[in-house]
């Protein structure tokens, strides 16, 4: 069970390949990306996300042990940015190897849904008009979370 | 003593990104009233508290949570990972 949080760039084919090479007796493995996606008008010139440094991994590490406690994973990677980022760059992903694909498409369903309202991070918009707005938060996202209990 | 934090547009509100304050609030609660009484901008920050979020020691918990033995505090508008 890997968590990293980084505002570097990572190689998403390289980090999917190797996730899926170390998975011991996995029958399947599940991997997800988040893009930074341009708004309607085409004018996003950058994504700055804001992060709590001595909460993040924390929070991560406790999404990750809910997901164990659910499913019978044999592994699961998620990796998060932060910083500026551009549109197409990638912000996130998660990876999740179980047995059977059920589990692991449930774990990173899971993940992916208490990542984007329980994890600490913040994003803010930069257009090329020079306007500046901090994302807010969707209803629908709270929404997804309820799902689960 | 007890470090507030602030994150996102609570620490562009306050203007800063946080703060040590001498405190004998009880809850988060007393907390958000004493730190509001401290100048117009704190106010403006913590006017309506069901736009914020708080976590105690790095956990996210609510506004009537206990303060006792807390070393640490963070307001931050709802949270847009992923």
């Amino acid at each position: 069970m890997t968590v990293r949080v980084q505002a570097a760039p990572f190689d998403y084919g390289a980090e999917c390949a190797r996730f899926a090479a170390g998975v011991a007796g996995a029958g399947a493995v599940v991997t997800f990306a988040g893009v930074v996606r341009d708004n309607d008008a085409g004018t996003l010139k950058r994504m700055v996300i804001e992060h709590y440094p001595a909460m993040t991994e924390k929070a991560l590490t406790a999404i990750v042990g809910q997901a164990r406690a659910r499913w019978p994973l044999c592994d699961c990677l998620i990796i998060h940015r932060y910083g500026a980022l551009v549109p197409g760059e990638m912000i996130m992903m998660v990876a999740t190897a179980a047995r059977h694909r059920a589990a692991a498409f449930g774990a990173a369903e899971f993940l992916m849904d208490y990542l984007k309202s329980r994890a600490p991070f913040w994003k803010r918009e930069i257009t090329s008009d020079g306007g500046a707005a901090w994302v807010e938060s969707r209803s629908e996202d709270e929404g997804a979370l309820r799902r689960w209990n | 003593m007890l470090d507030v934090l602030y994150f996102a547009w609570v620490r562009e509100r306050i203007g800063l990104p946080g703060e040590r304050v001498e405190t004998g609030a009880a809850t988060v609660r007393a907390l958000v009233a004493e730190l509001s009484a401290t100048d117009a901008r704190h106010a403006a920050a913590f006017a309506d508290i069901s736009a914020l979020r708080v976590a105690v020691d790095q956990e996210l918990t609510d506004f009537d949570a206990p303060l006792a033995g807390a070393r640490e505090v963070a307001f931050f508008p709802p949270m847009t990972g992923g």
